[in-house]
């Protein structure tokens, strides 16, 4: 293994200031990622994934805070240092891939420039020749060809752009990717597309790569790792072949049915019942509660620890434990 | 589309509005009132008079003849005859239009510019205590009246401070030239240019002296629109995915805050432009009139309070072809900016 | 005492919708608060006034503010309070007219128009859009000197210039209800057109129709004011802030700041007191960054 983690989240918390109440987004949430590595984030939309995804670039949006803990990216504490040295680590260090393809772009703006202008941002000493070479050899490692570098992003498909982000996201050789539903907004063939991609770019250059999803078929298919968020919190880390063989958190369970399987001549396709919780105001005890079927009587009433079970599996859940204290 | 397509549609979507406008204005001036001659001599005139003055300005003729003659005559830049001494309008407005051009470029500049700075301003600290003053001293400068503002200026600086004049262009006799090398001879009729044209500084700032205050004036309580439109397309477009991805890849805040949301929020900032000049034409009437800058705007008043309805109606015939061909600037210029109008 | 409290509890609740939604319910209170004041005072005015605002020489001529005269006198000797206090009058009425001839002609026709759609509509739009881009103060000052003086053909010329606002919102209302599906579906179980107008879209269209009246007597106003200075207004007999605007400038040279002073300080804050309404309403209906 190796020694020092590439990316070591402790303890986070990040919090939304708003005129109704606090909203505590992302709740006291560790973990860490090594070179190389494919890592899962999957929950319902307000699980906070997106959240988690923004504050590791510190990029919340207003009235986001991040209240508590440390990120630390290559051993260094990002959240301690200045608004200046963070613009450098972004882009360069670590970088982040949008939902929405289709307002991601600046529409002003050829494509080519914006790879010329991240280029010269992060290296100015390159020339203007050089970096119009590396825009283009970014765009045909996505699939797009150099003949278009000066085409406006309305000129593209969905796809494409999706494309051209990626592109913008690799063009510097980060150490990390943060690919926030990367094809969400995208039909299936394109979607698979996308995901081939990101994995062969990340084989390309060793880089390592989060997924935040909704769809748990896809972190299934694709991660080593998997956290599985709810309201806030992580509910379960493992491995993807650990989380799939033997889930341990009822609400894992509930998104694992949630996924056909041709094999399987007759499966029942079943929901979770309910809905996620109003974050502003969530039931008192394990924030899942409401919608388990395998809920006891401690679970209405205090917050389930997260509890390690070995081989690097945790779940936060009073059936396993942590309900005698 | 293309560039050059786009304007040729414009261009040609023009011609049918400024018909209108002109049958428009025929209409109020000529029809409405009755018989315009009989309203300019309001005490009892001799019917000999009243025959004379309708046969000089061509009054007598159906009223359908009178169309076509306005009509035609316009292409030919005839803008019909005054009736106080029927010397022709165009002559008169040829020479009141640049003092009025001057003085509105100047005013959309300050609006303008002051609206940009404070907008943008005001949309970087959102919901504080200067977005709040900041968007207060716009609201409360729309609503004075451009003379009262214009006369408490006069009162301050020209009466009590006594720093500035209080009226008119510029001393009589100090009018700027332009630049003459033997028989060249270039003007442009802003006294502002033309002085530096002529390379007499002492003429350049008492050029701008006399403009100051009514630019001011006029540039003060138009700023409020651009404050508003300014702040609430960067609240916008600061918002926006592509603002959050341009800093997610570490792009220098003030590359994001212009080439990106100021890039895209500017746009109907420009249009805005556009549909202000209009506004900023009726804001002149009144600036001329409070300072008494020899421009269209005073000229209009001046024919008012003669009565003088023939030229009042050349000189709106104009302001609005003057309206029409500002909006057709701006519209081209909006879509050579944004590369998505043309397609 | 009843009614007294029953009203109150009627009001409270809209008071704390209002107080509860940041600057823009501020902007409205207060906006209603300047404009309410104002009207009260000018329809008590003919009450409280220590003067008759018309009479001449009831003082020592262009006198400045002083004991007696806490707003000075102008230069026929008229006390400038009196003036202050019931020169509102006309700007009113000038107003609440012309907004409700906008209100009379543009909304129906913008209705009509956009709701029959063709031919009908094309000419309309183009004739409004015309009117629209000329320049507003040019083709009101324009109108009046054809039609002459007086606060009906002054809220004409007005009316006028601001009838095309409310066609288009009107319209662009129309436009976009008329294709919904809940429309459309009315349509196919044989509604009829009016049916669909009045109950459909037109309680869609009112809360954007108050917001364009709104900023409609702001400009009223305005311009009112600015048809006085340029001569085009009432008659001299009928105190006018607006005409103590005029009048008073000649007496600037001399430094008798205190006849232009008052009149255009009530001008400022009755169009601001609509302005804030306005302004406030149009961010509390179009709520925009919430989160």
């Amino acid at each position: 293994m190796v020694s020092l983690p590439l990316l070591e989240v402790d303890s986070l918390a990040v919090e939304f200031r708003t005129r109704r109440g606090v909203i505590r987004a992302v709740d006291n949430v560790s973990f860490s990622l090594n070179k190389g590595e494919t890592l899962g984030l999957v929950g319902e939309s307000g699980s906070g994934k997106s959240t988690l995804g923004h504050s590791l670039i510190r990029l919340l949006p207003y009235p986001g805070l991040i209240v508590g803990g440390h990120i630390k990216i290559g051993g260094k504490d990002i959240l301690s240092c200045s608004e200046e040295e963070m613009r450098f680590i972004r882009g360069e260090n670590i970088t982040f891939v949008f939902q929405d393809p289709m307002t991601s772009l600046n529409p002003v703006k050829k494509i080519g420039a914006h790879l010329v202008e991240l280029i010269h941002t992060h290296k100015p000493d390159v020339n203007k020749e050089e970096a119009v070479k590396l825009a283009e050899s970014a765009l045909s490692d996505v699939g797009i060809s150099s003949e278009r570098i000066d085409d406006y992003p309305h000129q593209f498909s969905g796809g494409m752009r999706q494309r051209i982000m990626i592109a913008l996201a690799i063009a510097l050789n980060p150490d990390i990717v943060i690919a926030d539903e990367p094809s969400t907004a995208l039909d299936v063939i394109v979607q698979a597309k996308i995901l081939d991609l990101l994995e062969s770019l990340r084989d390309a250059h060793g880089m390592a790569l989060i997924l935040i999803t909704h769809d748990i078929s896809v972190v299934l298919e694709r991660c080593e790792k998997i956290i599985v968020m709810y309201a806030g919190n992580f509910v379960e880390y493992a491995d993807s072949l650990s989380l799939h063989k033997d889930p341990k958190h009822p609400y894992t369970q509930g998104l694992l049915q949630t996924v056909p399987n041709i094999e399987l001549a007759d499966q029942k396709l079943e929901g979770i019942p309910g809905s996620p919780p109003d974050l502003l105001d969530l039931p008192k005890g394990c924030r899942f509660w409401p919608r388990c079927p395998q809920v006891i009587s401690v679970c209405r009433k205090k917050e389930p620890p997260m509890i390690e079970l070995g081989k690097g599996h945790s779940v936060r859940c009073f059936l396993y434990g942590g309900a005698r204290r | 589309m293309g560039l050059r397509s786009y304007i040729a549609t414009r261009a040609l979507l023009t011609i049918p509005m400024i018909m209108l406008l002109l049958s428009f204005v025929f209409l109020i001036v000529r029809v409405l009132p009755g018989d315009p001659v009989l309203l300019h001599f309001e005490k009892a005139a001799s019917p000999e008079t009243i025959e004379l003055m309708r046969q000089r300005l061509g009054l007598d003729k159906p009223l359908l003849d009178q169309y076509f003659e306005y009509l035609v005559g316009l292409t030919q830049g005839d803008l019909g005859k005054s009736m106080q001494d029927f010397s022709p309008v165009g002559q008169q407005i040829f020479s009141g239009f640049p003092a009025t051009l001057e003085l509105t470029i100047y005013a959309m500049i300050i609006a303008v510019g002051l609206g940009i700075f404070l907008g943008v301003r005001s949309s970087q600290s959102y919901n504080s205590l200067q977005d709040h003053s900041i968007r207060i001293f716009g609201i409360v400068m729309y609503a004075i009246p451009i003379f009262f503002l214009g006369m408490i200026f006069q009162m301050i600086f020209g009466v009590f401070l006594r720093w500035l004049p209080t009226g008119g262009r510029i001393y009589p006799g100090m009018e700027p030239h332009g630049l003459k090398i033997g028989d060249l001879h270039i003007s442009t009729g802003l006294y502002t240019i033309d002085s530096l044209l002529e390379g007499n500084v002492f003429k350049f700032v008492q050029a701008l002296r006399y403009l100051f205050l009514p630019s001011l004036t006029l540039g003060l309580v138009l700023c409020g629109v651009f404050i508003r439109l300014t702040r609430s397309n960067m609240l916008e477009t600061l918002r926006l995915d592509f603002v959050t991805a341009a800093r997610a890849r570490g792009l220098k805040e003030k590359t994001v805050l212009y080439g990106y949301a100021f890039r895209n929020a500017f746009l109907p900032v420009l249009t805005m432009m556009g549909l202000q000049f209009a506004v900023l034409l009726g804001g002149a009437i009144l600036t001329e009139s409070t300072f008494s800058w020899p421009g269209l705007g005073r000229y209009l008043v001046d024919r008012i309070n003669f009565r003088d309805y023939t030229a009042i109606q050349g000189d709106v015939v104009f302001f609005g072809i003057l309206v029409a061909m500002v909006s057709l600037v701006v519209d081209v210029l909006y879509a050579y900016l944004d590369p998505r109008i043309r397609l | 005492m009843e009614t007294e409290r029953g009203l109150r509890t009627r009001m409270l609740p809209g008071l704390t919708v209002l107080t509860g939604r940041g600057l823009a319910g501020w902007m409205v209170i207060v906006g209603l608060a300047i404009v309410l004041s104002i009207v009260v005072m000018t329809l008590i005015s003919p009450w409280i006034s220590p003067y008759d605002p018309s009479a001449l020489n009831v003082g020592p001529l262009r006198s400045p503010p002083n004991g007696e005269f806490p707003m000075g006198t102008n230069h026929m000797g008229q006390d400038m309070l009196s003036r202050v206090l019931c020169g509102g009058s006309i700007m009113i009425h000038v107003a609440v007219l012309s907004v409700l001839f906008c209100l009379t002609i543009g909304v129906p026709i913008g209705l009509l128009s956009s709701y029959v759609g063709g031919s009908l509509d094309k000419m309309c739009s183009l004739i409004m859009d015309s009117i629209y881009a000329f320049p507003g103060m040019v083709l009101a000052i324009t109108i009046s000197a054809m039609l002459g003086r007086g606060v009906v053909n002054m809220a004409l010329s007005i009316a006028v210039v601001y009838i095309p606002s409310y066609f288009r919102i009107v319209r662009s209302h129309v436009l976009t209800i008329k294709e919904l599906p809940y429309t459309v579906a009315a349509r196919s179980i044989g509604a009829k057109g009016d049916t669909i107008l009045f109950r459909y879209i037109l309680p869609n269209v009112v809360p954007s129709i108050v917001s364009v009246a709104t900023v409609n007597f702001a400009d009223a106003i305005l311009t009112a004011a600015g048809l006085t200075f340029v001569g085009l207004g009432v008659t001299k007999d009928i105190p006018d802030w607006g005409w103590d605007l005029t009048d008073g400038r000649t007496l600037l040279p001399s430094g008798a700041w205190w006849v232009i002073t008052f009149p255009g300080i009530m001008i400022v804050l009755l169009a601001l007191g609509f302005t804030l309404i306005g302004e406030g309403l149009s961010e509390l209906l179009n709520p925009r960054l919430e989160q």
